[in-house]
């Protein structure tokens, strides 16, 4: 079989293996992604959308400053990806919310918030708590239930569609010349002269550096590489109501109005022992409840689909990066929220990646923060 | 365009199409009752404003969504006519009007 050689295989096609080897072929590098076929689990095609700053990086302030910046970065990119593909991301950063249901979830989310900005500069997340009256502002003409008492506000937050942002980033791929490979899943990785070999169905690829982004498949990679990848993968689930004409216009944590009417609420968490995708009705009952106890007329509309996804988590939920020290050169990429970050994994994590070494912004996001008992 | 095969003993009902009566055999659902009262378009697209009409008559492709019984964005080809049914277009989406009764 013909073997191909690049500076850079990305193994993994979803929006995080995407969105890094965009931006290292933006950069000048040959890059190929290998993937799976249609039928693979992908969290990147069954997520919320939302491009979001609010509740990120309780405990990890670089989170937060981190999620910032792809905020900040996210226009760009999504103009860029536009132009390339054709393909429009429905992006928009009009602001956000999260709902407060009576004055004692208030209160928490108040404090929340407030422990949050003293973690970081001024200027980094910018949230604030807003009344009943100041959310009916934000929407106006809408009904909330009497339950609704205020809620938290964030300028920075917006939302994007997922399958069209992933659609996109394809394109955009292509446009560039980036090899594309989903009949090439890495089936063995191995370190090859001064760099990589990575074996698959369609034969070995060829590269000097490595990163895997393969969503939950990449503990697995990553060990004998010297990399670690440690997931806790967490269930989500959502449903979608019938289309209705345009009331929601900015979106909110658990329930946002897409452009072509349809109203998505989610997401559960629940702890998933295995990687099943069947979704359950208790679950999804629950968070309905919740949106209707925000919006009570949503209770009217149809329910049309609803679906299960797994959530790339981390132990502690942050994004987890770092460069193999015995084999320099492979990187690994994880992380929740690959939608927010897609910006900043375009831009600052692919020149990273280029660079001779990790920049030291990144240490934070290292797994040694895993070893517990070394750090003791 | 849509003929019906001879049925002359089939029980018949009356059902308001677009604000027109019709009596329509009791097994039509309010989908074929509209195309056989020459509807033509039953709904427009809440994305594209394009007209669209029953396509699979199924239950897949919720193509005819229609206003039935004042419930708006009902599947009309599973739904049976019955005596006194209002069987409406659906123009776009349908709106969430605020302040409505709860169904
Ligand atoms: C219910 C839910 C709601 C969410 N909501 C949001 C949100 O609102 N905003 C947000 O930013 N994020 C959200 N997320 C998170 C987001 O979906 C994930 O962070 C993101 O999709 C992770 O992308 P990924 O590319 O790492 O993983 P995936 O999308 O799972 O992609 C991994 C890829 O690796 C491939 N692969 C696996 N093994 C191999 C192999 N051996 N060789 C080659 N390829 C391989 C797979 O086929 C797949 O294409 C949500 C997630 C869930 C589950
Ligand atoms: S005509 Fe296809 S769902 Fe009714």
């Amino acid at each position: 079989m013909a073997e191909a050689s690049y500076d850079f295989v990305v193994v993994g096609g979803g929006v995080v293996g995407a969105s890094i080897g965009f931006g290292l072929a933006r950069r000048g590098a040959r890059v190929a992604i290998l993937d799976q076929g249609d039928a693979a689990l992908r969290s990147s095609r069954v997520n919320f959308g939302l491009v979001w700053l609010q509740s990120k990086g309780d405990g990890m302030p670089d989170y937060g400053r981190w999620t910032r910046r792809s905020a900040d970065l996210w226009t760009g990119f999504a103009a860029e990806l536009r132009e390339l593909s054709g393909i429009d991301t429905e992006h928009e950063q009009n602001g956000g919310v999260s709902f407060c249901l009576g004055e004692a979830e208030f209160e928490q989310r108040r404090n929340t918030i407030q422990r949050m900005h003293n973690q970081v500069e001024p200027w980094v997340y910018e949230t604030r708590m807003i009344d009943r009256k100041e959310v009916e502002a934000l929407y106006p003409g809408v009904r909330f239930g009497p339950e609704m008492v205020g809620a938290s506000f964030c300028p920075h937050d917006g939302v994007s569609n997922p399958l069209r942002l992933l659609q996109s980033l394809h394109g955009a791929l292509k446009t560039i010349g980036v090899a594309y490979r989903p009949d090439a899943p890495a089936t063995a990785i191995r370190r090859d002269g001064a760099g990589f070999a990575i074996d698959t169905p369609a034969g070995t690829f060829r590269a000097g550096k490595l990163v895997l982004a393969a969503g939950h498949a990449t503990t697995k990679l990553a060990a004998p590489l010297g990399l670690e990848a440690p997931i806790v993968p967490e269930r989500g689930q959502l449903v979608v109501t019938e289309r209705v004409a345009p009331i929601l216009p900015i979106p909110a944590s658990g329930v946002r109005q897409t452009r072509d009417g349809t109203i998505m609420i989610g997401t559960t968490h629940e702890a998933a022992p295995d990687l099943t995708t069947r979704t359950t009705t208790g679950n999804m009952v629950h968070i309905a409840e919740r949106a209707v106890q925000v919006l009570p007329d949503l209770a009217r509309l149809r329910i049309v689909r609803s679906w299960l996804g797994l959530r790339v988590l981390s132990p502690d939920g942050f994004p987890v990066y770092m460069e193999s020290e015995t084999h320099p050169g492979a990187y690994v990429a994880i992380c929740h929220s690959g939608n927010t970050l897609a910006a900043v994994h375009a831009n600052d994590l692919a020149e990273a990646f280029l660079a001779h070494r990790l920049p030291e912004r990144l240490d934070s996001f290292h797994p040694r923060r895993f070893h517990v008992s070394q750090a003791a | 365009m849509f003929r019906k095969l001879p049925d002359p003993a089939a029980p018949t009902v009356t059902v308001t199409i677009d604000g027109r009566a019709h009596t329509v055999a009791a097994h039509e659902t309010a989908a074929s009752a509209a195309l056989l009262a020459g509807m033509g378009a039953t709904r427009r697209s809440p994305v594209t404003g394009e007209p669209r009409a029953p396509f699979c008559m199924m239950g897949v492709c919720y193509e005819c969504l229609m206003v039935i019984d004042d419930v708006p964005s009902r599947q009309a080809c599973l739904v049976t006519v019955a005596d006194g049914m209002r069987i409406d277009r659906q123009p776009g989406a349908r709106a969430l009007d605020f302040g409505g009764e709860d169904a």
